[in-house]
C-alpha cells in the first residue's frame, strides 16, 4: 500500500456526529442561482498567512488569487495545487460558467475551512462557526454551495 | 467537510461536495456528495485542464435536483496517484560550491527555477508560511543543526512552526520542480522532493532524529508526509 491508499485507510470512517440529512430544494433554476466555493483547503490571502488547526473560517473575497495554502497536514499532493489553483479551488471554472448561463452568478465571497478537524464531535462548527458562515452566504444573496476539500 | 455541509442545508442552502475518501462521506452522511477517485490535494481533478474540471462541476450540479439524501455518487473517471514515482526527468542542480552544505548549495542553485515558476503563476506561491523564498536557505541551515544535535527549543521552533518550516521548504522546491519535470502526476513531485534532493532527505533524516530524542508527536508526524518513509 502506497500514496493516497495508505491516508485513505487512515481517515476512513473516522467518527462523525450523528447528524441527520436534511436537503433544501432550489426554488429557481441553477441558470438564476448564486453559487459560493467552501474549501476546506485551509486557502487563505496571501500576506495573511498561518498554519491553521481550528475551526475558525476565512473570506475569501471572489476575485481574489493570490491564495495561500495554510492546511497543516502535508499528506496530500501539492504539485496540483501549486500548478493551478483550480484544481482544488474552481473560482475560474465558475465564472466561466456564469459566462455560459449554466449558474446565475458567483458570490461575492467564498469561504475557506481547515479540513482534518481534531475535535470529533464539531460542537464549535455545528454550533458556531459554520451557522455564522452560512449566515454570511445568505446575507450575500447565495443560493448553492459547493464543498471543495483536498 | 461533510458536517459544514449538514448545518448549510439546516441554514437553507442547497449544498454539494467532493468526496476523496468514500469512507469519510459514508460515515458522516452529508446530504449530497460526489465521490472521486481523484489522487488526494486534486479535488477538480486535473491541473490546467479546464474542460475536465468543468465535467466534475456539471456533475456535482446535477446532483443538486436530488432529494433523496444522503446522495453519494462515484464520478465516472478516476486518476491514481503516482507515489513512488519520480519524474522521469526533474534534474537538480550540478555542485557549485563544494564549501557549503550540500542542501544549501542545491537550494541555491535552484532559485532560477523558483523564479521562473513565479513568473507562470502570475506571483503565486505557496512559500512564505515562517519565511518568505529568502529564507529558506536559512530553514535549512536550522535543519542542518538539528541534524548535528540542536533541538527544536535551540533553533527557537514550536510544533507548529517545525511544521511550517517543512511546508516551506517543500513548497520552494516543488515550484523548482514544476519547471524542471517532464511530468507532474500526484505526488511526483513530492517523491522527487523527499527521495532525490539533499535537502528533502536531510528533512526525513530530521524526522527520524526528532522522533528518536522524543521531540513533539506533533512536529514529528507533520514535518513531512506519512506517505513519504
Amino acid at each position: 500500500m502506497a500514496g493516497d491508499a495508505i491516508i485513505r485507510k487512515n481517515v476512513s470512517g473516522l467518527p462523525s456526529p450523528d447528524l441527520t440529512p436534511t436537503a433544501t430544494v432550489l426554488d429557481k433554476p441553477l441558470s438564476e442561482c448564486k453559487v459560493a466555493i467552501c474549501t476546506t483547503a485551509g486557502l487563505r490571502p496571501a500576506g495573511d498567512v498561518k498554519l491553521w488547526m481550528d475551526t475558525s473560517f476565512t473570506v475569501l473575497p471572489n476575485e481574489a488569487r493570490d491564495l495561500q495554502l495554510s492546511h497543516f497536514s502535508p499528506n496530500f499532493d501539492r504539485a496540483g495545487l501549486t500548478a493551478d489553483l483550480n484544481t482544488a479551488y474552481p473560482a475560474d471554472r465558475l465564472n466561466e460558467l456564469v459566462d455560459a448561463g449554466v449558474i446565475g452568478s458567483i458570490a461575492t465571497n467564498n469561504l475557506s475551512f481547515m479540513g482534518a478537524q481534531m475535535d470529533a464531535t464539531f460542537s464549535a462548527i455545528i454550533q458556531d462557526t459554520g451557522p455564522a458562515a452560512a449566515q454570511l452566504l445568505i446575507d450575500d444573496g447565495v443560493d448553492v454551495v459547493i464543498f471543495t476539500p483536498v | 467537510m461533510s458536517v459544514l455541509a449538514h448545518v448549510f442545508e439546516q441554514a437553507g442552502l442547497a449544498t454539494v461536495g467532493i468526496s476523496l475518501v468514500r469512507g469519510q462521506a459514508e460515515a458522516a452522511k452529508p446530504p449530497r456528495m460526489l465521490n472521486v477517485d481523484f489522487p488526494l490535494g486534486r479535488p477538480l481533478g486535473k491541473p490546467n485542464d479546464a474542460k475536465f474540471q468543468a465535467s466534475v462541476l456539471m456533475a456535482m450540479f446535477g446532483l443538486l435536483e436530488r432529494t433523496d439524501v444522503p446522495v453519494l455518487e462515484d464520478f465516472a473517471q478516476s486518476i491514481q496517484d503516482q507515489s513512488g514515482e519520480a519524474p522521469d526527468s526533474c534534474p537538480l542542480p550540478p555542485r557549485h560550491n563544494p564549501g557549503l552544505p550540500a542542501a544549501i548549495d542545491e537550494a541555491r542553485g535552484l532559485r532560477n527555477a523558483y523564479d521562473r515558476n513565479l513568473e507562470a503563476t502570475g506571483g503565486r506561491t505557496l512559500v512564505g508560511r515562517i519565511a518568505g523564498v529568502e529564507g529558506i536557505v536559512g530553514l535549512i541551515e536550522q535543519l542542518i543543526e538539528i541534524e548535528n544535535g540542536s533541538s527544536l527549543a535551540d533553533v527557537g521552533w514550536d510544533p507548529m512552526t517545525t511544521i511550517a518550516v517543512g511546508q516551506d521548504i517543500r513548497a520552494y522546491y516543488e515550484e523548482a520542480g514544476l519547471q524542471l519535470a517532464n511530468n507532474t502526476g500526484a505526488r511526483q513531485l513530492e517523491t522527487w522532493f523527499y527521495h532525490q534532493t539533499e535537502t528533502g532527505q536531510l528533512i526525513r533524516r530530521v524526522r527520524d532524529l526528532m522522533k528518536e530524542r522524543r521531540e513533539d508527536g506533533t512536529a514529528v508526524t507533520y514535518i513531512a508526509p506519512m506517505t513519504q518513509g
